[in-house]
């Protein structure tokens, strides 16, 4: 079954007078428990395909359909909606936000969920010690390396259970030791039945995915 | 659900807030100062009208009061050498009041003066006051044990008198002075009655000499003041002698109705003119009084006032300045907050609870300030000031309201943020 569906997508940015055509026609789908890598030069439209997919943006003309909704005609508020159910991001540069804790981080995505407090520690909880960091629940992330960061970052993209969890080069600040920490954690994620869609540019680390959507130019090359 | 939301962002705000201590301290200065001015200024209008209106219910809203006043000029008192000055109101003023003007419901003439008075080895320093027996009707005052003055007084010129409350209290402490003979001047006077005390709640800081004085009062009757120390008054004053020569110190009308008083001050005025070469008295009007109050209480509640909408002005343009800067320097954390699922209205909410949260605690401070303030000015200024309530309240909403208003914007600012842009911020 397939989670998620794009078809003829189109992506036109306004740079004030000129429109640059960033994704030409794209179509595309995933099945539940897929593990894709998305590869491409830059300017290729990687990340705008991820926000695209991550429910961040409107497509200019085509449909999404994410779970049987199409988003693609959705209001702010209605993404936001899809977004804190369906979706969990892994960013490059972690984005945790850095005045909270390990745990309270972890806790945001069931916060907008209007889970109680007790629900949303007891999750974030269970999650923290999932990536192997019980032990700094308390800390903030200055205290952390980067490669604990970006566990957290799991954890939190985990908290919601989301339909799809998308990652922006979630390997690109870290070591390859780190790196492969982490996309071993993905792994297993994956084993688990999560379904994963990863923007990069190594080949290492695309060669861990079932399948690599290459990108090129605003069009597919697969 | 929703209050355990909003609990949590209070939280998040007060947090966010900690963070930058001092930026946060700077910001609501404005704010404190601004309400503390507004209860500053509500409690010291406040306290005018109700000064006002004690004075009122003191003199009495029908009563007119004339006061002899010692004419202002006398280029001939020179130094060392003695001589009467002879001035003020007389018998004969108080007659043509009583018997001339159709609205003068009574007349009380007055003297005063001022003596020791001893009872044993006690003594106390007040005012004999020499009147009639119609005084406490006029001056809405009344006797609490034994009697006032009667006729037979009057007519025996009687060594009785009616002592204050506060002379009372302290030259008996222990003893009952119904009876008993206190020393006044060179006499003796048998202690007929004692009259209420007349402080009303006179709350702290809130000293009016006018209303201790009715309790340092002793009265006598006036054919007995007129005997005992007749019309001189001797003063010594750096060496030399200082005589002045007066018949009655003050005189109380009573007009038929409070309406009346002011047609009737004009009348009175015109007749003691006629009879006065000097400028030697003055018109007292109770109403005159509390008009005077409120024009006070209005100065103080425009310049207090706009000292209080500049700096809530000031201070809520501060705070809006501050959370634009706050807005911007987290525009990655708003970018964050909406990829997690964060509605526009959740950060608009955010943003606000914590500017809210910020000009609040402003609110709290000033209104502590605020409740200082008062208490200073009446220390010091010896001015009567209430803080009521509802003052409180007010300026504690001000406050509030001001965060909302000017936090209404940076809020909306950042809600309105792309989210992809605001997550590519650095």
């Amino acid at each position: 079954m397939n989670i998620a569906e794009v078809r003829n997508l189109k992506k036109t940015y306004l740079l004030g007078e000129t429109s640059v055509e960033v994704l030409k026609d794209i179509s595309l789908s995933f099945e539940e428990g897929d593990y894709a890598a998305i590869m491409g030069p830059s300017g290729s439209g990687k990340s705008t395909l991820l926000n695209l997919l991550g429910c961040l943006d409107r497509p200019s003309a085509g449909t999404y359909l994410l779970g049987g909704i199409d988003i693609s005609r959705l209001s702010d508020d209605a993404l936001s909606e899809i977004r804190s159910e369906r979706i969990g991001f892994v960013f490059q540069s972690y984005n945790l936000i850095s005045q909270l804790s390990v745990i309270e981080n972890i806790e945001v995505p069931l916060f907008y969920q209007g889970r109680s407090p007790q629900e949303c520690h007891r999750r974030s909880l269970e999650l923290v010690e999932m990536v192997g960091l019980g032990q700094r629940a308390k800390h903030r992330q200055g205290e952390l390396s980067g490669g604990e960061r970006q566990r957290v970052a799991i954890a939190r993209a985990l908290a919601n259970d989301p339909l799809i969890i998308l990652a922006d080069e979630p390997t690109g600040n870290l070591d390859s030791a780190r790196g492969k920490e982490i996309l071993n954690l993905m792994d297993m994620l994956n084993r688990q039945g999560k379904t994963i869609i990863m923007v990069t540019h190594e080949d290492k680390v695309a060669a861990r995915a079932k399948r690599i959507v290459r990108l090129k130019d605003g069009y597919l090359e697969e | 659900m929703v209050s355990f939301r909003i609990v949590r962002m209070i939280k998040l705000g007060i947090k966010s807030l900690i963070l930058h201590k001092l930026r946060s301290a700077l910001t609501v200065l404005g704010i404190i100062f601004g309400v503390s001015s507004v209860i500053a200024m509500l409690s010291i209008g406040e306290g005018a009208s109700w000064e006002a209106q004690k004075m009122i219910r003191i003199l009495g809203s029908s009563n007119i009061i004339i006061k002899s006043v010692k004419p202002p000029d006398n280029k001939n008192a020179s130094t060392g050498r003695t001589f009467v000055v002879e001035y003020g109101l007389t018998y004969d003023d108080a007659k043509r009041i009583a018997s001339t003007i159709p609205s003068v419901k009574a007349v009380v003439p007055m003297r005063n003066i001022r003596q020791d008075m001893r009872y044993r080895h006690r003594l106390a320093e007040g005012q004999v006051i020499g009147t009639v027996p119609w005084y406490p009707d006029i001056s809405n005052f009344r006797v609490s044990r034994g009697r006032f003055l009667t006729f037979t007084d009057m007519h025996k010129s009687a060594n009785v008198c009616v002592l204050g409350a506060g002379i009372a209290k302290k030259l008996f402490a222990y003893e009952d002075p119904l009876g008993k003979e206190i020393k006044i001047g060179s006499d003796y006077y048998r202690v007929v009655g004692i009259m209420q005390n007349r402080g009303g709640t006179n709350a702290r800081g809130g000293s009016n000499i006018t209303v201790d004085e009715y309790n340092f009062n002793v009265y006598i009757p006036l054919t007995t003041a007129r005997r005992r120390f007749g019309e001189l008054i001797v003063r010594r004053q750096s060496g030399s002698f200082n005589m002045e020569r007066i018949q009655l110190h003050q005189i109380n009308v009573r007009v038929a109705s409070p309406e009346l008083v002011p047609a009737t001050a004009k009348v009175i005025q015109n007749l003691l003119e006629r009879f006065h070469k000097k400028k030697d008295f003055k018109l007292i009007i109770p109403l005159e009084l509390l008009r005077q109050a409120e024009q006070t209480k209005r100065i103080f509640n425009v310049v207090l006032g706009s000292i209080a909408a500049i700096s809530l002005l000031v201070g809520g343009i501060g705070i809006m300045n501050i959370m634009l800067a706050s807005v911007t320097e987290r525009t990655r954390e708003i970018g964050i907050r909406r990829a997690l699922g964060a509605k526009k209205k959740d950060i608009v909410t955010q943003f606000l609870v914590e500017t809210v949260v910020l000009s609040a605690g402003g609110g709290l401070l000033g209104v502590v300030f605020g409740v200082t303030i008062p208490f200073l000015v009446s220390h010091f200024a010896k001015m009567k000031t209430i803080i009521t309530p509802w003052s409180l309240i007010l300026a504690f909403s001000i406050s509030a309201a001001i965060g909302i208003i000017f936090g209404l914007y940076p809020a909306r600012k950042a809600a309105n943020m792309d989210p992809i842009e605001a997550l590519r911020h650095e």
